[in-house]
């Protein structure tokens, strides 16, 4: 590997909100791309390369609408690539453009996206068209039943409760208040949870994310580039996608690769970013987390895949003990995280976002205190493709 | 101060009909339910595990499956959730539903379970827990569908 670094310049988000009747779709992505460049400081003759985030096309009912987007990135005349890996499309974006710069191709690179799953009504009718028309879409699948079924078997290994589950709800809530940003910014209680009405056993409404609407834009660029450009950076220094089988029912019965229950590629991806970025101990030097948890019970397998915690299960205590909140040992999703707002098409990036704005000490009121190395996970697909970053100061 | 501009919408319906050929492998499957009520995997000769449902290949030797093997109809629960949300296009609520490892399978089935008692979610738990063993049962007029059976506990 080179010893030339990629560094992220320049961070743009919109506020997320369940609808946004004054702004079209693209006037959406212009919203997050504007503060992008103007935080970069660099005027779209500098961009190189843009990556554009979009997952399913079903979702903000326009089909391909990468072609929609082009205008409102600046797209005209320039390397232009959809990407879309489901819920990590944000993160697979910030990828995309990592290796652009990586390869020397590229010096400066855009990435950016928006969705409005608010227009959509209902996200799951979206979601069951995931599942393969030949064996599995007659049944009753979507990604809240999926989790719930992942729900079902961590609390069989690891004695996870409805309650340990209203326990990480209440605590994303609580950091949601202090996010001007985020869509869900309400605290609620243990009992709001447990008393909200049950969608999906054991998820129950609180436990399960938003349909928002909003948009994310990130601005990347080679070391040299923020070098010669006396530019303000923090830097990518691991980065990793892994993928696992499709198939629901093959994560589960006898001697599953990938235990339905946990987040196997989710837990091989940070392995392989951590050791990119040299962490050999992430419990002690990482110092605050985004993990891409949509329902509450997962964000316990994402804390367990990221190893914050020395065994799986550990979670669960810990959490309860408070460290994974702000002001703990390790916050996990001090921007209330994707259970408070989730723009599907972005929301992986607004992971790598908030882990950036954190170690850069730009992340406002959850800002974690001398926070200077971060990491952000996506999970995308039924569970099936993951991505892992490191951020460092 | 200034009013609030009138903000407008409209409404789209994406509706599209696809006619999707199930292929050779889940053709062979559904048949047997449909003609037979008996439900078959696929081996893989290097893994020896048996694959339900059956695909041509495996993922994990990236070999072809070689073999077809019965399964069932007895098995265990490996994973369950009920229901109580109606969502456009699913089953009006509440339902049970999940994944079993068939005697003979190496990978779950997602099917319903039926005569289940669902009033009370915890209850219900307790008694679709994972591991308790529950028993196929097949419609009496089948199509060559996964509706055409669904799991009771046995």
């Amino acid at each position: 590997m080179s010893n030339d670094r990629v560094g992220i310049i320049g961070i743009g988000q919109s506020n997320f909100r369940s609808r946004r009747d004054d702004a079209s779709y693209p006037d959406l992505v212009r919203e997050a791309v504007v503060p992008a460049m103007m935080d970069a400081g660099l005027d779209f003759d500098a961009i190189d390369a843009v990556v554009y985030s979009l997952s399913p096309d079903a979702m903000v009912g326009i089909g391909n609408a990468e072609r929609l987007g082009v205008d409102a990135v600046g797209g005209r005349n320039k390397r232009f690539l959809r990407i879309n890996t489901g819920g990590a499309t944000g993160i697979s974006s910030v990828t995309a453009a990592y290796y652009h710069i990586a390869s020397g191709v590229c010096d400066v690179v855009l990435t950016a996206g928006a969705d409005k799953v608010g227009e959509c009504g209902d996200s799951q009718t979206v979601l069951n068209k995931i599942w393969d028309p030949t064996y599995e879409r007659a049944l009753p699948l979507g990604t809240i039943n999926m989790l719930a079924m992942s729900a079902v078997r961590y609390m069989k290994r690891y004695g996870m409760t409805e309650e340990d589950m209203a326990y990480v709800a209440v605590k994303n809530r609580r950091q949601a208040s202090l996010n001007p940003r985020a869509h869900l910014r309400k605290t609620v209680t243990i009992d709001d949870v447990m008393d909200s009405r049950c969608i999906s056993w054991p998820i129950k409404l609180m436990d399960c994310c938003p349909q928002s609407s909003g948009g994310a834009a990130m601005v990347l660029a080679s070391e040299k580039f923020i070098r010669d450009n006396k530019l303000d950076a923090v830097w990518i220094t691991g980065v990793a996608c892994r993928a696992e089988t499709y198939w629901m029912g093959d994560r589960m019965g006898t001697n599953p690769t990938a235990e339905h229950a946990d987040a196997y590629a989710l837990g091989r991806s940070f392995e392989q970013s951590y050791k990119m970025a040299g962490i050999t101990d992430p419990s002690k030097q990482v110092h605050v987390a985004e993990l891409y948890a949509p329902f509450s019970n997962t964000e316990y397998h994402a804390i367990d895949a990221a190893r914050l915690v020395d065994k799986f299960g550990d979670s669960i205590k810990r959490l309860r003990d408070g460290e994974f909140e702000l002001g703990g040992r390790i916050p996990v999703n001090p921007s209330g995280g994707t259970l408070c707002t989730n723009a599907i098409a972005v929301t992986a990036m607004a992971r790598v976002a908030e882990t950036a704005l954190q170690v850069w000490g730009r992340a406002g009121a959850h800002q974690v205190p001398g926070a200077r190395v971060g990491i952000a996970s996506g999970n995308g697909g039924d569970h099936q493709i993951f991505g892992t970053m490191v951020i460092e100061a | 101060m200034e009013q609030p501009m009138e903000l407008l919408g409209r409404q789209e319906v994406w509706n599209i009909a696809y006619d999707h050929a199930l292929g050779e492998t889940a053709s062979y499957f559904f048949t047997q339910i449909r003609d037979h009520g008996r439900i078959f995997g696929r081996r893989c000769a290097q893994s020896n595990r048996v694959l339900v449902p059956p695909r041509a290949f495996s993922d994990e030797t990236l070999l072809p499956t070689t073999e077809w093997v019965e399964v069932g109809p007895g098995g265990r629960i490996e994973a369950f959730t009920f229901v109580y949300e109606q969502f456009n296009g699913l089953p009006p609520p509440p339902y049970a539903f999940g994944y079993v490892l068939l005697d003979g399978a190496d990978t779950a089935l997602g099917g319903y379970f039926r005569n289940v008692d669902l009033t009370n979610p915890r209850e219900a738990a307790e008694k679709l827990a994972i591991g308790t063993r529950v028993v196929t049962k097949f419609a009496e007029q089948r199509k060559g569908d996964v509706l055409d059976f669904w799991f009771e506990i046995a």
